[in-house]
C-alpha cells in the first residue's frame, strides 16, 4: 500500500513498520494518515490525548542503538494523576495505603505529604499532582485504572512538541522557558494538575509542574559520574560526546534525574501520568 | 576470626555471587530478582547482628524491554562499607564561607566523618536580585572541609528532599574514578556514602558533576577541601575562605527579581556576574574580612568557574607567599597577582603593615567594578608613616579644557528642556514618593558608588571625600548632578579636608541619578528635598547649553 497525503504538521514520510490488524505492513505513511487511521480505531478515553505515531530521537545512544526509535500512536493523560485520584486507588487497594505499603515497593517517604492513610490534608489538595509515589505504586495505579505508564520514548515524544507544532526546537525561546522551571524552588503545595498551557498535542504540565515516572526509567544507565569516567558509553553531561544535542539541558537533566532513581524511591516533586495503547492488539 | 560467622563477609560474598550469577546469566529480570534476593539476605543478616548495618537497597526494577537491558553491573549500586582500619573516628568540623575550620593539631591519621547536605535555595545575588542557588550546605561556596594527609574520609552526601535535581560530588582531593562522583549520585530525599584516603596534601576544589555539569557548577555547586600536610601549616593570625564564580542570569547585571539560568550566556562564556562568595557585596561593608595591623593573614582562594580564570589581586598588598595552584610544597614570594584556574585554587599569605581597606579583586578589572568581583579586608590599628605616608602634596594641574557642546547637542538640549517642562507638570511623575526613591537609590549606590565613597558614606581619608555630613554636598544642590554626569577632576575642600582625585562620569539614567542623590542626601544624618528626574534633566540641559 502506498499512499501520499499532504501533511500540514510533521512533513515526514519515513518507512516504518506499522502494526495493523495483526499484520505487519511496511509502507510509506505520513504522520497525518497514521493519525487519522488510529483515531478511527479507538474511542477517545476521557482525559486522554492521542499522540500520533512518530519517531523518538534518543538523547543518548550506544553505537548499536537505532538513531530513531519508532513510537506507535498512543493515548496519554492530558495531565498528571492528582492526589484525589490516587486516594480513590488506595481506598480500593488497602495494601497501597501509607501504613501498609511494603518498604520493598516504596521508601519511608511514601505519601508523606498526606495527613494520614485516607486523608489528604492541607499539603495535598485533591486536584494537585500526587507526588511521593514510587514506580511500583505508579504502575499499580495505572493497572488499576486500566492503563499503563508511558515508556520513556513515548513520554519524550509527547514532550518534544512545542506550543504551535510538533517540534519544540523550532520555536524560539521554548528551551529557555523550559529551563525556568529549574530556577524556581519546589513549592510546599503544588498548584492544580492541568493548569499549565497545553502543548501542540493538547498535553499539559509535561515540563513545568513535577517530574514524572516513566515505565522504563532505569534503562538510561547513566553512571553516577555524568562525564563517563566509569567507562560507560551511555553517559551525558556538559562535556559529553555521547549526547545527540548537548545543548538540550532540560532533556539532559531528565536523563540524569531518571538515572538517580530506584524503583522504590519516592520524591517530593516526582509524580506520574498514565498512557494507553491506541491500537487494539 | 571465624570468617563464616562474620555477617559482613557473608553479605559481601552473597552479593558478589549473586552479581556474578547475574552477569553470567545476562538476563535483566533474572538479575533484578537476584539482586533483590541479595537485599533480603543482607537485611536478615543485619537483623541478626546489630554491629553491622549494610544499607538495604532494593534492586533495580526489571526493564520492560528485557532483551535491551545491558548485563553490566549497575555502577550506582551500593557495595557495602569499606574495610575498617581501626583508626580513631572523628566528626569533621565544616564551616560556611568566609570561615575556615581550625588547624588540625593531631599527629596521627584518623577516620574523619563528613556529612554534607545539598540544598537548592533562593538567595540574594545582588540587591533586589535573587537566584535559585544549588549549594553544598546552604551557601556559595560550599562548606570548607579540612582533613589531614593520610586521613580516611567517610563521606556522606545528603540531598535535601525539596531538591529538584539529583546531585553528586567530585572532590579533586580524591584519587579514584570521578573523584567520588561515581559513588555519590544521589536522588532528592536520599543520601550516599563513600570512603577515600586523602593521599596528597593541598587545597582542592570540590564540585557537582551531574549533567549538565556546567550548569550545576554555575548554580553554585563548588567549594574547597584542604588536605593539611602531616607536618601542618605555619601558624597565622587569620585564615579566610574566598571563592570566585560566575553567575549566568537571564537578566543583565542588576536587573531585579528572581533570575533564571541563561544557557546561551553560559555556553558563550558571557556572565552578567562574576562574584566572590556567591553574591555581589558578600565581602563588603559589615561582611568585610578583618585583621589588625601586624597580623598575618592566609587566604584560601578557590575558583569555581565554571568558565573564567581569575587574576586574583589584593589592592594595596603584596602577597608575601603564594602557594600556586593550591599545591603546598613549593612557595613563591612577593607576588602581586596570582592566576587561579577554573577548578583550581591558590593560597596567599601576607602580613598587614598599615591600617586601611584592602580591596580583593579579579584584576580582569571590569569584572571587579562592573560584575561584582570585589571584596574587602579591613585592617585596623596604628598608622606607620614610614611604610605609607598618606598624601603629602596637593597641587593644581590644569589639563586641556573639555570640548564645548556641538550645535546638534544644543538643539537636543533645548528639546530636552521642553520635555522636562512637560514632565514637571505631569502629576503622576511628580507623585513619586521620596521613600521609593531612597530605596531604589540605595541599590544604585551599592552597585556604583560604595567602592569609593564607602557603604557608610564616610569615604576614605585623603582619597575619596565623604558624603555623610558633607558641606560640599549641601552647598549646591545642582553640583552633584553635574559631577555624576560629567565627573570631577581636581582639588576640592570637603568639611575642611582637601581632596584631589578623579571621579569619572557615571553611566546612569536620569531616574537613577535622581534616586541615588535622594538616597545620599537623606542618609547617614543627611536630610534634604528629594531630587526629581526633571531636576536632573534641567541641570544636564543647562550645563550643555552653557
Amino acid at each position: 500500500m502506498k499512499v501520499e497525503v499532504p501533511d500540514q504538521a510533521a512533513g515526514r514520510g519515513n518507512h516504518r513498520k506499522f502494526r495493523w490488524g495483526g499484520r505487519v505492513v511496511l509502507s510509506t505513511l505520513t504522520f497525518t494518515l497514521t493519525c487519522a487511521l488510529t483515531t478511527v480505531a479507538a474511542e477517545p478515553p476521557p482525559g486522554m490525548t492521542l499522540i500520533p505515531a512518530g519517531d523518538y530521537t534518543p538523547l543518548l545512544r550506544d553505537k548499536n542503538d537505532l538513531a530513531e526509535i519508532p513510537v506507535a500512536a498512543f493515548w496519554l493523560d492530558e495531565r498528571p494523576v492528582a492526589n484525589g485520584e490516587f486516594l480513590a486507588f488506595v481506598r480500593a487497594n488497602p495494601k497501597w495505603r501509607r501504613s501498609r505499603v511494603s518498604s520493598l515497593f516504596a521508601d519511608g517517604q511514601y505519601l508523606t505529604h498526606w495527613t494520614n492513610d485516607l486523608e489528604l490534608g492541607p499539603q495535598a489538595p485533591a486536584d494537585a499532582p500526587v507526588v511521593h509515589v514510587s514506580w511500583f505504586a505508579a504502575r499499580a495505579y495505572a493497572a488499576w485504572a486500566g492503563k499503563r505508564l508511558p515508556t520513556m520514548a513515548e513520554w519524550e515524544r509527547a514532550a518534544s512538541a512545542g506550543y504551535h507544532g510538533p517540534e519544540a526546537k523550532a520555536e524560539p525561546g521554548f528551551n529557555a522557558q523550559a529551563l525556568e522551571w529549574f530556577a524556581a524552588p519546589t513549592p510546599a503545595v503544588f498548584p492544580a494538575a492541568g493548569s499549565g498551557r497545553p502543548n501542540f498535542y493538547g498535553v499539559r504540565d509535561l515540563l513545568d509542574l513535577v517530574w514524572e515516572w516513566v515505565d522504563d526509567f532505569n534503562t538510561a544507565m547513566v553512571t553516577g559520574d555524568s562525564r563517563g569516567a566509569a567507562g560507560n558509553g551511555l553517559f551525558c553531561g556538559g562535556a559529553s560526546s555521547g549526547a545527540r544535542d548537548p545543548a538540550d539541558y532540560a532533556a539532559l537533566m531528565r536523563v540524569g534525574y531518571r538515572s538517580s532513581l530506584r524503583a522504590n524511591y519516592t520524591v517530593a516533586n516526582l509524580g506520574f501520568r498514565c498512557a494507553r495503547d491506541a491500537e487494539t492488539r | 576470626m571465624k570468617i563464616a560467622k562474620n555477617p559482613r563477609f557473608v553479605y559481601l560474598v552473597a552479593n558478589s555471587l549473586l552479581v556474578i550469577a547475574a552477569g553470567v546469566l545476562g538476563y535483566a529480570p533474572v538479575r533484578a530478582l537476584l539482586v533483590g534476593a541479595g537485599t533480603v539476605t543482607a537485611a536478615i543478616v543485619a537483623a541478626e547482628n546489630a554491629d553491622t548495618v549494610p544499607v538495604a537497597v532494593a534492586g533495580p526494577a526489571a526493564a520492560p524491554q528485557a532483551e535491551a537491558a545491558p548485563a553490566a553491573t549497575n555502577p550506582n549500586a551500593a557495595r557495602g562499607p569499606a574495610p575498617d582500619l581501626g583508626l580513631p573516628v572523628e566528626q569533621a568540623v565544616l564551616t560556611a564561607p568566609p570561615h575556615v575550620p581550625p588547624p588540625i593539631t593531631r599527629k596521627y591519621a584518623a577516620k574523619v566523618v563528613v556529612h554534607l547536605e545539598v540544598r537548592e535555595v533562593v538567595k540574594r545575588l545582588a540587591d533586589g536580585v535573587e537566584y535559585l542557588f544549588w549549594t553544598f550546605g546552604g551557601d556559595v561556596p560550599g562548606r570548607f572541609i579540612r582533613v589531614r594527609e593520610g586521613d580516611v574520609v567517610e563521606f556522606h552526601l545528603e540531598n535535601n528532599p525539596t531538591s529538584k535535581m539529583p546531585h553528586n560530588i567530585d572532590l579533586h582531593a580524591v584519587t579514584g574514578p570521578g573523584g567520588g562522583a561515581a559513588s555519590s549520585f544521589t536522588a532528592p530525599g536520599h543520601s550516599s556514602q563513600f570512603t577515600f584516603q586523602a593521599l596528597n596534601p593541598g587545597v582542592f576544589i570540590y564540585h557537582c558533576a551531574t549533567a549538565p555539569v556546567g550548569m550545576h557548577i554555575a548554580n553554585g555547586m563548588y567549594g574547597l577541601i584542604l588536605v593539611e600536610p602531616a607536618a601542618g601549616l605555619p601558624k597565622v593570625d587569620h585564615e579566610y575562605y574566598v571563592m570566585q564564580g560566575e553567575v549566568y542570569t537571564a537578566g543583565r547585571y542588576g536587573e531585579e527579581g528572581l533570575q533564571p539560568f541563561d544557557q546561551e550566556k553560559a555556553i558563550d562564556e558571557h556572565p552578567p556576574y562574576v562574584v566572590f562568595n556567591g553574591a555581589v557585596g558578600a565581602l563588603v561593608g559589615d561582611n568585610a574580612l578583618t585583621a589588625r595591623v601586624g597580623d598575618t593573614v592566609r587566604l584560601f582562594v578557590g575558583n569555581g568557574g565554571p568558565n573564567l580564570v581569575s587574576s586574583f589581586h589584593v589592592i594595596g598588598e603584596i602577597f608575601d607567599t603564594v602557594y600556586q595552584e593550591g599545591g603546598l610544597a613549593v612557595a613563591q614570594h612577593n607576588v602581586q597577582t596570582t592566576l587561579i584556574p577554573a577548578g583550581g585554587s591558590a593560597v596567599v599569605e601576607f602580613k598587614t603593615e598599615v591600617p586601611g581597606t584592602y580591596v580583593l579583586v579579579d584584576h580582569s578589572i571590569f569584572r571587579a567594578f562592573n560584575k561584582g568581583a570585589l571584596g574587602m579586608l579591613k585592617v585596623s590599628g596604628p598608622e606607620n608613616r614610614l611604610i605609607y605616608s598618606g598624601k603629602e602634596i596637593d597641587a593644581v594641574y590644569l589639563g586641556q579644557a573639555a570640548a564645548a557642546g556641538s550645535a546638534s547637542q544644543k538643539r537636543e538640549a533645548s528639546l530636552q528642556a521642553q520635555i522636562a517642562e512637560e514632565i514637571k507638570t505631569n502629576p503622576r511623575i511628580a507623585g513619586l514618593t521620596k521613600e521609593a526613591q531612597i530605596e531604589r537609590g540605595q541599590r544604585v549606590f551599592m552597585q556604583t558608588c560604595f567602592a569609593c565613597h564607602q557603604p557608610d558614606g564616610k569615604g576614605l581619608l585623603n582619597i575619596f571625600p565623604p558624603l555623610a555630613g558633607s558641606d560640599f554636598l549641601k552647598a549646591d544642590r545642582e553640583r552633584p548632578i553635574r559631577i555624576i554626569t560629567k565627573g570631577l577632576t581636581g582639588p576640592v575642600i570637603v568639611n575642611g579636608q582637601a581632596f584631589n582625585n578623579l571621579m569619572p562620569a557615571q553611566v546612569l539614567s536620569d531616574q537613577q541619578i535622581a534616586d541615588v542623590l535622594t538616597y545620599v542626601t537623606n542618609s547617614w544624618g543627611n536630610a534634604g528635598e528629594p531630587y526629581r528626574v526633571d531636576d536632573v534633566r534641567r541641570v544636564k540641559a543647562a550645563s550643555v547649553s552653557q
